[in-house]
C-alpha cells in the first residue's frame, strides 16, 4: 500500500457500519483518517460484501441490507484512505497501530483511535461442533452475502436470536430449503421479556420482527429443542435435538452475537461483564471514550445493539475526535444522532431477555470442547476449576485453552462461566483473559522487520 | 474463620511453592499452600521451561554443583509424577545450546565458560565451544550467521506448563490444601506455631516455607529473615505449532513437545508486566530469525512478559530463620530447573525441621553481609 | 454443502491439492473450497482431526491452508486469483514453507 502514511489524525479499525460512518464523518470533517479492515472488501459483517456481492436480486438480502451500500460510498467517497486487506494485530495505548498489508507489517500513529471491530457470534459448544458441516449462522450469511453461495444439502439450523430468522429468510428467498430450525431460546425467557414489551413494540424491530417470524415458520418447521448435537465420523451425518435423530449435511448454529474484544483489551481498555448480555464489553463515556486516554469503540464492539445504532455510535465518537483535534471544524449536532441511537436501542432489552441463550448451551460438560483449538474438554476445565483453578488466566496455563491462534475468542466466555459455575462465583469475579498484542497472527519475519531502538537491542542482545 | 492443625504453610503456589508442598506431602506433612488470585503477577506462568545446567555458577561456584544435582534428578522426579498422576512432563536432556550471531559474542560466551570452569571447587564437568560447521551437524537448520555457539550435555528441558498442571493434580490427590486468593498480609509466631494472616482468613500452622518469589523480600522480615530481590522482567514470543525441527532446546528458541517454537529473551529493568514491547519483541524475532531462517513464514501466535524472579545476586536463597524457627525461605530464579531439588532435597529439610548446611549454606542470605576483600 | 447460485462467472481455475477447482473472482479461497464440495481443508495440530471452516470472518482459525506455499493461511480472508495453489494443511505446520 504505497499511499499509507505513517501518522494520521484519525485510524478507525474496522469497516462495518460504525467504521464506515466514523471514518466518513472525521474526513469530511477535515481529519486526516485512514479506515483498516482486514477483508478484501468493506461492510463488517452486516454489510458483508455490500459492494460487491452477486446477489443482485434486492428482495433476498433485503432492504436493511442495501441500507450499507450508501454508508460505503460516502466513507469512500468522503477522502478517507479505506484499506481493506489490512490486518490490524496492534494497539497501544501510545496510539500506534500495528498493521500487515499484502504480508508487510507497518507501524501507524494516530492522535485518535475508534476501534470498531464489532462482534463474533457467541460460542455454541456442543457434542460434535467441531465437525465439518457444521458452521455458525453467519458464515451462512456471508457466504450468501458475498460470493453469492447457498446450502445445496439437507439444511438444519439450531439456536436462538434475530440473525437466525433473518438468515433463514434471506436462504429461502434465494432458493435454499432449511429442513428444520430448532429453537433452543426457553420457553422461560418470556417472563423476563415481557416487562420490556411495551418498548420493543414501539420499536422498528417490532413489525419487521414479526413479519421475519412468519415468513419463515411458513415454510420450515420450528421446532423446540433443549439440547442439539452434531453427530458423525469426520463429518455431520445427523443432527440429534432433545434424542430425536434428525439426518443432516450442514447444521448452523448461532445463539446471538458478542462484542470482539481483543483488539480493545490487548490496547489495555477496561472492560466489563454485561449480565443481561452475558457477555463482557468495554467501559465508555457518552462519547465512546474508553480508559485509554484517545481511544474510543464503537458499533458492536462498545456492546450489542445492531448495525444501525452502530452507524450512530461511530459518529459520535468520531464528532468527539473532531471536537478535540480540530475544535472549529464543521461537525453535524450530536443531539440528533444520540436521540436516533436511543430510538434504535429501544426493544433491544427485550430481545436479549427474550433470546437470552439457555445455560446447558452456554455451560458445556464433559467430552464437549470448550476450546476448539487446543482440543481442550468442558470436562476439563470443571476439574480444574473445582481443584481450585480460580480464572482463565491461570487455567490457560494448566490446560492450554486459550492458547491456540483464535486467542480464546470461541472459548473465553465459555471457560469464564464453566469457572464461575463450578466456584460458585460470578463472570464478572472470574474476569477475562489477559490479552496482548498480536491479536491476530504475524509472521516472525513481518515483525522482526519493524523499526528497533537501540535499548530494545540492547534488552535481547546481552 | 481460622484454618490450623497444618505442619507446613507455605506461601506461594507457583512452581516452587507447589514443588516443595509436594515434598512435604510425601514426607507425611499436613500442608496448606496459600496462593495468590487468578491476575497476580506469577512468575511460574512466565518461564522457559529450560532445565539449564551450562553458564550457572559464575560467582558463586557451589550453585553449578546444586544446579547439576538437581539435573541429574530430573528424570527420576519426572517418573515420580507420572506415576501417581498419569501425566507425562515430557523431560528431556539431550544436552542444548547457547549459539552466537557474532565472533564477539562467541569470545564472550567462551569466556564466561572459561571464568566459570576455572573457579576453585567448581564441579567437574564439559562446556565445549564449538564453531558453526560443527553446530550445524547436531542443528542442521541453522543460519550462516550462526557463527557456533556452547553446548553442554546436561542441558534439557520440560514442559513446564504441564509440570505445573501435573503437580496441582498430584497435591490435590494428596490431600493438600491449596487456597487461592489467600494473599499473606502478616506472619505472627505465637503459642509455638505460625499465625498467617490472609485476605482469605488466618491460617495457623507448625512451621512456614516462604516461596512467594519476589514477595518473599515483603514476608521474610515478618519471620525474622531477609530476601533481597531485584525483579526484572521478561518477554517471550510464541508461535503456532510447527512440525518438529528443533531437537536440542537453547537458550533463547526453543521447540516445545506440543510443538511450537518459544523465543525469548529479554532483560528489561521495568517491573510491569502489562503490554508488548514491540521493538523488544521484534529484536527476538530478528534474532530467531537470523539463527533459524526457516522460521521466517512461521506466525507468532502470541506474546507474553512475565516479571522474573531475581535474587540481589542471581543465585538462589536458601535460610531458616533463628528469630523464628520452624520458618525457611526458598528464593530462586530457576523454578523449573531446580524443582527436583525442592521437592525431593528441600522438601524433607523442612520436614525434619532444618536445612542441611552442607548442601545449602552458600546459599544463606547472610553472603549478602559478608565485608568485600581488600 | 454449498452451491452457487449463479454458475456463470465462475471462471477462475485454482489448484487444490493438485486437482482443479473453478472459483469466482471475488470468491475467498474458502468459499471456492467450499462451492467446490471440498468437506474438510485441514486436520489439526492437536489431535489430527479433520476440519472445515466455521465462521467465514477470520475469528475461528480453522479455515487454515497453504497457499502459494506459504502454510497457515486464514483461506477466509484471502482472495483468490488465477492459478492459485491451494494444499489442506495436515496437523502442524512445516516450518519453512
Amino acid at each position: 500500500m504505497t499511499d499509507l502514511a505513517s501518522a494520521y489524525d484519525l485510524a478507525v479499525i474496522g469497516g462495518g457500519p460504525a467504521g464506515l460512518a466514523a471514518a466518513s464523518l472525521a474526513a469530511r470533517a477535515g481529519l486526516s483518517t485512514v479506515l483498516f479492515d482486514e477483508t478484501p472488501g468493506v461492510g463488517g459483517q452486516i454489510y458483508r460484501g455490500i459492494t460487491s456481492t452477486p446477489v443482485t436480486n434486492r428482495a433476498v438480502l433485503g432492504e436493511d441490507y442495501w441500507a450499507g451500500a450508501a454508508l460505503a460510498a460516502e466513507a469512500t467517497a468522503s477522502g478517507a484512505l479505506i484499506a481493506t486487506g489490512a490486518t490490524v494485530w496492534s494497539l497501544d495505548p501510545s496510539l500506534q497501530v500495528g498493521v500487515s498489508i499484502a504480508g508487510r507489517a507497518r507501524l501507524i500513529h494516530a492522535r485518535r483511535i475508534i476501534v470498531a471491530t464489532g462482534s463474533l457470534e457467541r460460542p455454541f459448544p456442543i457434542p460434535g461442533w467441531t465437525l465439518p458441516g457444521v458452521m455458525t449462522a453467519g458464515a451462512a450469511q456471508t457466504a450468501l452475502k458475498a460470493q453469492g453461495l447457498v446450502p445445496s444439502g439437507r439444511t438444519v439450523m439450531a439456536g436462538s436470536g434475530p440473525l437466525l430468522w433473518l438468515l433463514a429468510a434471506q436462504l429461502l428467498r434465494a432458493g435454499a430449503k432449511v429442513e428444520a430450525i430448532l429453537d433452543t431460546a426457553p420457553r422461560l425467557n418470556w417472563l423476563r421479556a415481557l416487562a420490556h414489551l411495551p418498548d420493543f413494540a414501539l420499536s422498528p424491530y417490532w413489525s419487521k420482527g414479526l413479519a421475519l417470524l412468519r415468513e419463515v415458520k411458513a415454510k420450515v418447521p420450528v421446532i423446540r429443542a433443549s439440547s442439539v448435537e452434531a453427530h458423525g465420523d469426520g463429518q455431520l451425518r445427523e443432527v440429534v435435538a432433545d434424542g430425536r435423530r434428525q439426518p443432516a449435511d450442514l447444521l448452523l448454529l448461532h445463539q446471538g452475537v458478542v462484542p470482539n474484544i481483543n483488539l480493545a483489551m490487548a490496547a489495555g481498555v477496561e472492560h466489563r461483564w454485561n449480565e443481561r448480555q452475558l457477555c463482557f464489553e468495554p467501559m465508555l463515556d457518552q462519547d465512546f471514550g474508553s480508559s485509554v486516554p484517545g481511544i474510543a469503540v464503537a458499533g458492536d464492539g462498545a456492546g450489542i445493539a445492531g448495525g444501525t445504532a452502530a452507524a450512530e455510535r461511530g459518529r459520535l465518537a468520531a464528532i468527539a475526535a473532531v471536537r478535540a483535534l480540530k475544535p472549529d471544524a464543521a461537525a453535524p449536532d450530536p443531539q440528533a444522532i444520540r436521540q436516533a441511537l436511543q430510538r434504535e436501542e429501544m426493544g433491544r432489552a427485550f430481545l436479549d431477555w427474550l433470546y437470552r441463550p439457555p445455560v446447558a448451551l452456554r455451560q458445556p460438560v464433559g467430552e464437549t470442547l470448550a476450546c476448539r483449538c487446543e482440543e481442550v474438554t468442558a470436562g476439563q476445565v470443571r476439574h480444574m476449576a473445582r481443584i481450585g483453578c480460580e480464572g482463565p488466566n491461570q487455567m490457560k496455563a494448566f490446560l492450554r485453552c486459550g492458547m491456540g491462534p483464535c486467542q480464546g475468542r470461541l472459548c473465553g466466555l465459555t471457560v469464564t462461566e464453566l469457572i464461575a459455575a463450578e466456584r460458585e462465583t460470578s463472570p464478572a469475579e472470574v474476569g477475562y483473559w489477559r490479552l496482548r498484542p498480536p491479536v491476530k497472527p504475524i509472521t516472525l519475519g513481518e515483525l522482526a522487520s519493524l523499526p528497533i531502538a537501540e535499548a530494545e537491542r540492547k534488552a535481547v542482545e546481552r | 474463620m481460622v484454618a490450623s492443625g497444618y505442619d507446613v504453610a507455605v506461601v506461594g503456589g507457583g512452581l516452587v511453592g507447589i514443588a516443595t508442598a509436594w515434598g512435604l506431602a510425601r514426607e507425611g506433612c499436613r500442608v496448606v499452600v496459600l496462593d495468590e488470585g487468578d491476575r497476580a503477577v506469577r512468575a511460574s506462568r512466565g518461564n522457559f521451561a529450560l532445565v539449564w545446567v551450562q553458564s550457572k555458577g559464575l560467582g558463586l561456584a557451589p550453585y553449578a554443583g546444586w544446579t547439576i544435582r538437581s539435573s541429574n534428578a530430573w528424570r527420576g522426579f519426572s517418573d515420580l509424577l507420572k506415576q501417581e498422576t498419569g501425566l507425562d512432563v515430557s523431560f528431556q536432556r539431550p544436552g542444548g545450546f547457547h549459539l552466537a550471531l557474532s565472533e564477539k559474542e562467541l569470545e564472550a560466551r567462551a569466556d564466561a565458560v572459561r571464568r566459570l570452569h576455572a573457579q576453585p571447587g567448581i564441579v567437574d564437568y564439559k562446556t565445549e565451544i564449538l564453531g558453526h560447521a560443527e553446530v550445524k551437524k547436531m542443528l542442521p537448520d541453522i543460519g550462516p550467521e550462526v557463527v557456533g555457539g556452547s553446548y553442554c550435555a546436561l542441558d534439557g528441558h520440560v514442559n513446564s506448563l504441564r509440570l505445573f498442571r501435573t503437580l496441582h493434580t498430584a497435591l490435590n490427590a494428596r490431600g493438600v490444601s491449596y487456597r487461592p486468593s489467600h494473599r499473606v498480609e502478616n506472619i505472627a509466631k505465637e503459642g509455638g506455631e505460625f499465625r498467617l494472616s490472609t485476605t482469605g482468613g488466618e491460617v495457623r500452622a507448625g512451621r512456614v516455607a516462604l516461596a512467594a518469589g519476589n514477595a518473599n523480600m515483603r514476608l521474610a522480615p515478618m519471620v525474622g529473615l531477609e530476601a533481597p530481590m531485584k525483579p526484572e522482567r521478561g518477554q517471550i514470543v510464541v508461535t503456532e505449532r510447527v512440525q518438529p525441527f528443533l531437537h536440542y532446546p537453547m537458550s533463547a528458541v526453543r521447540q516445545t513437545d506440543e510443538g511450537t517454537v518459544m523465543i525469548g529473551d529479554s532483560k528489561e529493568e521495568s517491573i510491569d508486566p502489562a503490554g508488548l514491547r514491540l521493538g523488544i519483541a521484534a529484536t527476538e524475532a530478528e534474532r530467531a530469525v537470523r539463527r533459524f531462517p526457516l522460521l521466517a513464514n512461521v506466525n507468532v501466535v502470541r506474546t507474553w512478559s512475565a516479571i522474573r524472579v531475581m535474587t540481589k545476586d542471581g543465585f538462589p536463597i536458601y535460610d531458616e530463620s533463628e528469630t523464628h524457627p520452624g520458618a525457611f525461605v526458598l528464593c530462586c530464579h530457576s523454578g523449573v530447573t531446580l524443582c527436583a531439588n525442592h521437592a525431593l532435597t528441600v522438601a524433607p529439610m523442612i520436614a525434619r525441621g532444618a536445612l542441611d548446611k552442607a548442601l545449602v549454606a552458600p546459599f544463606s542470605a547472610r553472603r549478602f553481609h559478608v565485608p568485600a576483600a581488600g | 454443502m454449498f452451491r452457487r447460485l449463479d454458475e456463470k462467472g465462475a471462471t477462475l481455475l485454482l489448484k487444490v491439492d493438485g486437482q482443479e477447482i473453478r472459483a469466482r473472482d471475488g470468491d475467498t479461497v474458502a468459499a471456492a473450497l467450499l462451492a467446490a464440495g471440498i468437506k474438510h481443508i485441514r486436520t489439526t495440530p492437536v489431535s489430527g482431526k479433520p476440519r472445515a471452516p466455521y465462521c467465514l470472518m477470520g475469528v475461528c482459525f480453522d479455515c487454515l491452508v497453504t497457499i502459494d506455499g506459504v502454510g497457515s493461511r486464514q483461506a477466509c480472508l484471502v482472495p483468490v486469483r488465477e492459478g492459485m495453489s491451494v494444499e489442506t494443511q495436515q496437523g502442524k505446520r512445516e516450518a519453512g514453507r
